[in-house]
C-alpha cells in the first residue's frame, strides 16, 4: 500500500486547515492601521473589558450547568440502558440517535412552541390547577435547550464503556462483602470515568459555543460567547477581536482536552460520540 | 419494581426527547397557522410545501451539497487512511492531529476561519465556498471511520495480491478496498448526515442566493416558521425513520439465519450504531 495516496489529503488539509488557523492567528494578532496592519495584542486586551468577561463567565456558567445536568440525567439512563431491564438494546441505542435526523434548528424551536405563555407545557399546566411555567427567553431555557439538543452526546459514550465492564468484576466485589452502594463507588463509577470524560467533553465543548440555542430560546438580548464571535464577524466587521475570542476559545478547550486526556489513561481514539 | 422504575426512568427520558419531535408533526396538520392553536386536521401544509420556491430550492441545495460533498469526502478521506495507516513516526502522529482540528475545534472557530480564507483567496461566496467548507469538515470523519476497519486488516493480505500478480493500484481495489467497505460506508454516511444538519459552517461560507434548508429555518424562525416547514421535516424524519426500521429488521433476520447454522461473515452495516471504536 503506498503512502502517495495520502498526497490529495495532504494539500487539502494544508489549504483548508491549517492555512485558515494561521489566518485566524493573523487577525488575532494585528489591528489594521493605515499603512496596512501592525502587530498587536490589543485585540486581547479588550477582552478582558469587563463586559466581555461577563459574557465569558456567563457561557462557563451555563455550559457547566448542562453539562452537569447531562451528566447527572445520562449517567443513570446509561446505567439502566447497559443493565438488563431491556432485551433490545439496539434498538434502545438507534431512538437516542433518531432525533438527531430532524434538524437541529427546527427540534430547538419546536420548544418554543412548548414553552410558550399559551404553549402545550403551560395548557397542561394550568389544566392541573398548577401555576404557570415562564421560562421562555431566560437562562433556563437557554440550559433546557442545551440539556435537549447534547443529552446524547452524554449517553452514548457512558453506556458504551459500562456495556463493556466485565460483570465478573463486579459479581466479585459483591462475593466480597461491598453492599451495591460500595460496589458503585468502588468498581463501576472508577471504570466508566473514561466514558464519563468523553460524555463531559463532547457537551461541555458545543455547549460553551453554540450560538443558535441562545439565539432561539435566550430572545435576542442573550449574549453567549458564540454569539459575540458572530456579531463580530457578520455584524460589527471587526475580524481581529472575533479572531482573538476564537483563539481564547481554542486555548480553552485544548487545556480542557489535556486535563480530560489525563484522567482519560490510556484510550488511544477519540470517540466521536 | 425495581425494573419497572428503571424502564419508566428511560421512558421519561425519551419522552424529553421525543416531545418537540411530537409537537412539530402535530402541527404539520394543523389548519392555523399560529403555532399553539389547534384549527383542525388538514393537509395543506403537505400542497403548500411543493409549491414552495424558496423551501424546495434549499432542499434541492441541501441535498445536493450533502451527497457531494459526502462523496468527496469519503474519496479523499479513504485514500487518506490508507495513506496514514502505513506511514509512521512523528509524521503520522503530526498529520492525525491536524486531522483532529476540525473535529475538536468548536464549529463557530472552523466557520469563521474558513470565511477568512475565502474571502482572503477572493473566492465567489456561494455553491464553491458552501461545498470545500463541507467537504473540509467531513474528511475527519471519514477518515476516524476507515482507520478502525485498516486496524483490523491482515496485514499480508496486500502482499499476497501482489506476489500473485496484481498491480498495486489493482490490489488496492480488489482487497484492500471490499475490505473495509463497512468503514468507507459508515463514513459516507456519516459524512452525508452531517452536511444535512449543518448550520454553523454553511451559515459563514454561503452567499447571497444560496440557502440551505438550516440557513432557510434560521432566517424564518424571527417571524415564525412556516408549517410548511414542519410538514417537510415530517416527511424527512418519516423516511428515515422507516429506512432504519427496514435495515434493522432486516439484519435481525439474516443473524437469526446465521444463528440457525447457514454460514457468511456478519455484516456489519452503518446504520448499526456499534459504538465504543468509532
Amino acid at each position: 500500500m503506498k503512502r502517495s495516496s495520502l498526497f490529495p489529503y495532504l494539500i487539502w488539509m494544508i489549504l483548508f486547515i491549517v492555512v485558515p488557523m494561521f489566518l485566524v492567528l493573523y487577525y488575532a494578532f494585528t489591528i489594521p492601521t493605515e499603512a496596512g496592519s501592525t502587530w498587536s495584542l490589543e485585540n486581547f486586551a479588550r477582552f478582558f473589558e469587563p463586559v466581555y468577561l461577563k459574557v465569558l463567565g456567563r457561557s462557563l456558567r451555563l455550559a457547566l450547568i448542562s453539562t452537569g445536568i447531562c451528566l447527572l440525567l445520562g449517567y443513570p439512563a446509561a446505567m439502566v440502558m447497559a443493565g438488563n431491564a431491556f432485551s433490545r438494546k439496539n434498538v434502545l441505542l438507534l431512538l437516542f440517535v433518531v432525533p438527531m435526523w430532524m434538524n437541529f434548528l427546527l427540534r430547538t424551536y419546536a420548544w418554543l412552541t412548548l414553552l410558550e405563555r399559551n404553549g402545550a407545557i403551560n395548557v397542561l399546566l394550568t389544566s392541573l390547577n398548577l401555576p404557570r411555567l415562564q421560562i421562555l427567553y431566560t437562562n433556563s431555557a437557554v440550559v433546557l435547550g442545551m440539556v435537549y439538543n447534547f443529552l446524547p452526546f452524554m449517553v452514548l459514550p457512558i453506556y458504551s464503556v459500562l456495556s463493556k465492564i466485565d460483570k465478573g468484576v463486579v459479581e466479585a466485589a459483591g462475593d466480597l462483602g461491598a453492599n451495591p452502594f460500595r460496589v458503585f463507588t468502588k468498581v463501576v463509577l472508577p471504570l466508566s470515568l473514561p466514558g464519563v470524560v468523553s460524555g463531559v467533553t463532547m457537551v461541555f465543548m458545543p455547549a460553551l459555543t453554540t450560538f443558535v440555542i441562545s439565539r432561539l430560546l435566550g430572545g435576542g438580548q442573550f449574549t453567549l460567547i458564540g454569539n459575540l464571535i458572530e456579531q463580530q464577524f457578520l455584524v460589527v466587521d471587526n475580524w481581529g477581536f472575533g479572531s482573538a475570542i476564537s483563539v481564547v476559545m481554542i486555548v480553552l478547550i485544548l487545556l480542557s482536552m489535556a486535563i480530560m486526556s489525563f484522567f482519560e489513561g490510556e484510550e488511544k481514539d477519540v470517540a466521536l460520540w | 419494581m425495581v425494573r419497572f422504575l428503571k424502564r419508566s426512568y428511560i421512558y421519561l427520558v425519551f419522552a424529553f426527547l421525543y416531545m418537540p419531535i411530537a409537537v412539530l408533526m402535530v402541527y404539520s396538520f394543523n389548519d392555523s397557522r399560529s403555532r399553539g392553536v389547534w384549527g383542525g386536521f388538514t393537509l395543506r401544509w403537505y400542497v403548500e410545501l411543493f409549491q414552495d420556491r424558496t423551501i424546495m430550492s434549499s432542499l434541492y441545495s441541501t441535498l445536493f451539497i450533502g451527497a457531494t460533498a459526502a462523496v468527496i469526502a469519503t474519496i479523499i478521506g479513504t485514500l487518506a487512511a490508507i495513506g496514514i495507516h502505513n506511514s509512521k513516526g512523528i509524521q503520522k502522529k503530526l498529520i492525525m492531529n491536524v486531522t483532529y482540528l476540525p473535529v475538536l475545534n468548536p464549529e463557530i472557530v472552523t466557520a469563521i476561519s474558513l470565511m477568512i480564507l475565502f474571502v482572503f483567496a477572493k473566492v465567489r461566496f456561494g455553491y464553491l465556498t458552501l461545498l470545500l467548507a463541507h467537504i473540509t469538515f467531513n474528511i475527519p470523519y471519514v477518515i476516524l471511520s476507515v482507520l478502525p476497519k485498516l486496524r483490523q486488516l491482515n496485514k499480508h493480505l496486500y502482499e499476497a495480491a501482489l506476489d500473485l500478480g496484481c498491480t498495486p493500484a489493482g490490489a488496492l481495489w480488489k482487497v484492500i478496498v471490499p475490505e473495509i467497505m463497512p468503514g468507507i460506508i459508515t463514513g459516507l454516511l456519516l459524512a452525508f448526515t452531517l452536511s444535512i444538519d449543518d448550520f454553523v459552517i454553511s451559515f459563514f461560507t454561503t452567499g447571497s442566493g444560496v440557502s440551505t434548508l438550516s440557513i432557510t429555518i434560521y432566517s424564518m424562525a424571527r417571524q415564525g416558521i412556516k408549517p410548511t416547514l414542519n410538514a417537510l421535516s415530517t416527511i424527512m424524519f418519516t423516511f428515515v425513520l422507516v429506512l432504519l426500521i427496514i435495515v434493522n429488521v432486516r439484519q435481525a433476520r439474516e443473524e437469526r439465519k446465521e444463528r440457525s447454522g447457514k454460514n457468511g461473515s456478519k455484516k456489519i452495516s452503518p446504520y448499526r450504531t456499534e459504538f465504543g471504536d468509532a
